[in-house]
């Protein structure tokens, strides 16, 4: 009886009494833009003739993410909360939006290029056919390719855009989701090694979904501290410090495991070279550079916004995370001898690296960390536009050894692949350098210096097998039998373009992005 | 300014259309003339009256770190600048075939007796240009991370000049020479960072700009960890032992030309690093590790020397007489005299002038013979009587002949060192025993002795060599007898730099007799060190 009086006094009198919640549509409008367009290529897959769908679909995708930037660089100057505290619209989110639109249109032009195989480019054209079939025979050497990926892709590039700028913890989770389904589906689409791409597939799924349960677990955790998921109610429920801190030390855990999955730092890290290697080449790329552009913007909103204040706390675990994460992508890339394992443990280095950045907590750290996504996103997707075109019997010839003499085959792209692996290196007139510096530098006045004493030891280690990868394609006669170099379309070169001069451009003159980080690199709570 | 030229020159050599080799090496030449064109223009117009940094540009370049474009000479650099201006285009006279596909005359296509497949020539001669444009840079510098920058992407010409134009064991070399040199470089980064901090502590805002810096104020343990940083990036470039490894096989397997760059002059780069940023940044942390130094300096000329008598390789040969070199050079350098510095400095554009000589006429040696080895050699003085008397020349001249320059800066480094830690000078003295032994015991078993098999009818010097040669020769033997057009430019640099740092000449002290026999030998020398016996 009592209670029912309780509810009906919580009941509002009226109807008419509700508020419809206020939604700003005009700062919301990259997202808008995004997911209408993804349903919009979800309706070009039910409809639109197969003849001229991938044409289609591929030029929505392009237009889509275009649109969305634009509308990105006209909010340029908004700071406020909006969607009924559920969405950030601050410096970080537009820069990281901004980032992932950018570093997505590369990936669309990766996803585009069907030179590097004769047949029809890096994607299957039938999913669910079974591996080793004469009908996955036949559909191996048709021109057909899967279009699907369009507008996933685009839905994936929307979950991360909100990933990085969502305000409460639930609308985190709900686009990381978002984000995380598409890739599942796109990791297994490799048109050759259709087995090795479904492993890639399921692995990424069961991990991914683990990792989702942590992340949802820590919600409930943190809201059990704090009565709210939203970021900034959190923050001052820290601040009060009236309240049952097992809670939020647990609930952040929980959290940062999510995250730092996400991000792919070690122990977090086992899922990434088995997944970027089965993954199709332009797919490993997006999740290469999208993805960590999104979980970085996360995993520093959670770590700046609500947390903040408890930088004392969580520092000492994230610089051994750090620590660990580049010790151990360092060492463990050595000994690769594939290429796209040897770039993805390489990956796991420079999310130690960056997290070196973010464990600075000062605006300087983020604006390093920001820069350092942009800059290592674009040099990737230059490096795999140029793995994509290096073939041997119909596949990409991945493992090292078929790079020997690469460098007297096709001297101009070994040449642009060389001249990653020095940005990734971080040699001096390549953006990774002043992305390193930009790290390290923020780390030495947050007082890390221990930090970057092992930061540039392992960039040493790094620059060994970066260095053998230049011996081998330079220093080594080419093998008789070694693969075909195919010449890219103009989808490829201009990713490859778009890397080197990125690449270039930021490591020569980088103030303008720079000032655009350090511009940006303030939250609002 | 100045390093445009050659930048320039890189990318329109590196730009050339692939057939046209004879084209490119002319233009490769036209530019570093040109470089050397101005480079004596500005050298003419350098005001020797004043101490400071002259010619200096200074525009901001990323204005979030405080970062310049800032360059300006003051003596030290314009010597090493010169000498970069001067060994380019003779590098580029000598490496004439050395990138060529085919055997057409006198021209190597053979090193230590392994073909080599096609080079690209162009590819070669833009290197070599790229790689005077940093050197340029590097030495032109006054922002300490401008410095940086052109002193981790020289890393990437060398890198590819060995790599990919060098003999059997070049992936092998050029990987270490990058593994070490990039370490070295990342720890001198920790450093440069941990300046720019203190900066922004200090200043309020962050700033690379040397001459800022040098008003830091550090505490002793901060100062300590900062130079060792830079040391250890300087000390593996120079090379000084025990990080002197890499320098062996780099020098070996490397082409000619890039020996003679990477000896010449890109080791260079470490002995003025100490006295350009360690010395003027840190003083009292120079001064705390001095003896240390001195004493790892003293032990780089013995084995140096040491080692070089027995190398079998005439490459390998010229490389461990250079890590002696080097030992005497970081010895006048951190003697804190004005004649060891001096004298190092004169040192480091001498050693560019005779070992770039010495390795040139190995070149011609194994131009003819194709093989490093020395046993593989014996009584070439008799078919090639002009070759050997360059050869001998050059050998003379590493080993410090009076007469030659390389006396003149060996016997200033000596003296220089003997004023404050006598002992030391005399262990190093020694170092001149060893390097007679080293040079004239190759020069015997190349040159003298029965003609062995094969090489009765070798050719003499051809004119483009002679045209190599000849200029570092004169060049040699001028400042052997006249060395004050340099020693000008040089002493007032360097005294201003030890001012500074708050060391002075030691007073002048009678009563030991060695002490006695080094003013009257000082007198000797007289013309060369006018400026510095204060």
């Amino acid at each position: 009886m009592n209670a029912l009086v309780h509810v009906a006094a919580a009941l509002p009198a009226r109807e008419g009494d509700i508020k419809a919640p206020s939604i700003e549509y005009s700062s919301l409008s990259p997202f808008l833009i995004i997911f209408g367009v993804a349903l919009a290529g979800v309706l070009v897959e039910a409809f639109v003739p197969r003849r001229v769908r991938r044409g289609v679909q591929i030029g929505l995708a392009a237009a889509g993410l275009i649109a969305a930037l634009v509308a990105v660089i006209v909010l340029h100057n908004h700071r406020e909360i909006v969607a009924v505290g559920a969405v950030a619209v601050d410096g970080p989110a537009l820069f990281l939006e901004g980032s992932i639109l950018l570093l997505a249109l590369g990936a669309v032009l990766l996803l585009a290029e069907r030179s590097g195989d004769a047949t029809g480019g890096a994607l299957v054209a039938e999913p669910a056919a079974l591996p080793g079939t004469p009908q996955a025979g036949e559909l191996l050497l048709s021109r057909e390719t899967v279009t699907a990926v369009y507008p996933l892709l685009v839905f994936a590039v929307g979950g991360m855009m909100l990933f990085a700028a969502s305000n409460t913890l639930l609308v985190m989770f709900v686009a990381l989701e978002i984000l995380s389904l598409p890739l599942y589906l796109m990791a297994g689409m490799a048109r050759r090694k259709r087995l090795l791409s479904q492993e890639a597939a399921m692995k990424y799924f069961l991990l991914g979904a683990f990792a989702s349960a942590f992340f949802i677990y820590g919600v409930a955790m943190i809201y059990g501290y704090a009565g709210s998921v939203d970021l900034g109610k959190i923050h001052d429920a820290v601040g009060s410090s009236t309240h049952n801190d097992t809670y939020l030390y647990l609930g952040m855990a929980m959290l940062a495991i999510g995250l730092l999955f996400k991000v792919g730092a070690v122990p977090f890290h086992s899922w990434q070279p088995d997944v970027y290697e089965g993954a199709p080449t332009p797919v490993t790329a997006f999740m290469m550079t999208c993805t960590k552009v999104a979980s970085f913007g996360a995993l520093l909103r959670v770590l700046y916004v609500a947390f903040g204040d408890t930088r004392w706390d969580w520092r000492p675990f994230m610089w051994a995370i750090a620590i660990l994460t580049m010790v151990v992508g360092g060492v463990l890339a050595i000994t690769q001898s594939d290429v796209k394992r040897m770039l993805a443990y390489s990956t796991i280095a420079h999310a130690g690296f960056i997290l070196v950045g973010v464990t600075a907590s000062n605006r300087d750290g983020l604006a390093g960390a920001m820069f350092y996504v942009l800059t290592y996103g674009f040099a990737t997707i230059g490096a795999f536009a140029i793995v994509g075109l290096v073939r041997s019997g119909g596949s990409e010839a991945t493992h090292l050894s078929q790079w020997a003499g690469l460098g007297k085959r096709a001297p101009f792209l070994a040449g642009c692949f060389a001249f990653f692996l020095l940005a990734f290196t971080g040699i001096p007139l390549t953006s990774g350098f002043i992305a390193k510096f930009a790290v390290f530098s923020a780390a030495i006045s947050g007082h890390a210096v221990g930090l970057v004493v092992i930061g540039v030891i392992v960039s040493a280690v790094t620059g060994f097998f970066y260095a053998r990868v230049v011996v081998l394609m330079f220093f080594t006669e080419p093998a008789p039998d070694g693969p075909t170099v195919a010449l890219p379309s103009f989808f490829a070169a201009a990713a490859l373009g778009l890397g080197i001069a990125v690449t270039l451009v930021l490591g020569v003159i980088p103030s303008s992005v720079l000032d655009l980080a350090h511009d940006a690199a303030q939250f609002v709570r | 300014m100045l390093g445009g030229i050659p930048l320039l020159g890189a990318v329109v050599v590196a730009l050339a259309p692939p057939a046209r080799d004879l084209l490119v090496k002319r233009v490769a030449l036209l530019f570093s003339l040109a470089t050397l064109v101005v480079a004596i223009a500005m050298s003419a117009n350098y005001d020797t009256d004043k101490a400071g940094y002259q010619f200096v540009q200074d525009y901001s370049w990323i204005k979030q770190f405080g970062a310049h474009w800032a360059v300006g000479v003051d003596g030290i650099a314009l010597v090493l600048i010169d000498l970069v201006a001067i060994l380019v285009p003779v590098v580029i006279l000598a490496s004439w075939h050395d990138a060529t596909p085919t055997d057409d005359g006198d021209g190597p296509t053979r090193h230590g007796g392994l073909r080599l497949g096609p080079r690209s020539v162009r590819g070669f001669f833009a290197l070599m240009l790229a790689m005077e444009t940093l050197l340029i840079g590097v030495f032109g510098a006054t922002d300490v991370l401008l410095f940086y920058v052109f002193f981790e992407a020289m890393l990437v010409p060398m890198f590819f000049l060995i790599g990919s134009y060098g003999g059997p064991g070049r992936s092998y070399a050029s990987i270490k020479f990058l593994l070490y040199s990039l370490f070295g470089g990342l720890a001198m980064l920790a450093s440069v960072i941990g300046l720019y901090v203190e900066s922004v502590q200090q200043f309020g805002h962050g700033t690379f700009q040397l001459q800022a810096l040098q008003q830091l104020e550090l505490s002793h343990t901060l100062q300590n960890w900062l130079f060792l940083g830079f040391f250890l990036a300087f000390a593996i470039k120079a090379p000084m032992w025990p990080f002197h490894t890499w320098l062996p096989d780099a020098g070996a397997e490397g082409p000619i030309g890039g020996s003679v760059m990477l000896v010449g002059v890109l080791d260079k780069v470490g002995t003025f690093g100490f006295i350009r940023y360690c010395i003027p940044l840190f003083p009292d942390a120079s001064k705390t590790f001095a003896p240390y130094i001195i004493a790892f300096a003293i032990v780089g000329i013995l084995y140096g020397g040491l080692v070089a008598i027995v190398q079998k390789d005439l490459k390998r040969l010229v490389s461990y007489t250079s890590i002696a070199h080097f030992g005497f050079i970081v010895m006048g350098v951190f003697a804190f005299t004005s004649q060891g510095g001096s004298g190092a400095v004169l040192y480091m554009v001498n050693h560019g002038l005779s070992t770039g000589a010495l390795f040139l006429v190995v070149g011609f040696l194994i131009a003819r013979r194709g093989s490093r080895n020395i046993p593989d050699y014996g009584g070439m003085a008799k078919p090639a009587p002009l070759l050997a008397g360059v050869f001998l020349f050059a050998g003379l001249s590493s080993l410090a002949l009076p007469g030659m320059s390389t006396f003149v800066s060996e016997f200033l480094v000596l003296v220089g060192t003997f004023t404050r830690y006598p002992a030391a000078a005399v262990v190093a003295v020694t170092g001149i025993v060893l390097a007679a032994l080293y040079i004239l015991v190759m020069f015997q078993r190349t040159m003298h002795g029965p003609v062995s098999a094969g090489l009765e009818a070798v050719k003499d010097l051809s004119v483009r060599e002679v045209f190599v040669i000849a200029p570092l020769m004169a060049l040699i033997l001028f400042l052997g007898f006249y060395p004050k057009p340099v020693t000008d430019v040089i002493t007032p640099s360097v005294q201003a730099t030890y001012d500074h740092a708050g060391r002075h000449d030691p007073p002048p002290v009678v009563h030991t007799a060695g002490n006695r026999d080094g003013a009257a030998a000082q007198t000797d020398a007289g013309a060369s060190s006018s400026g510095d016996a204060k």
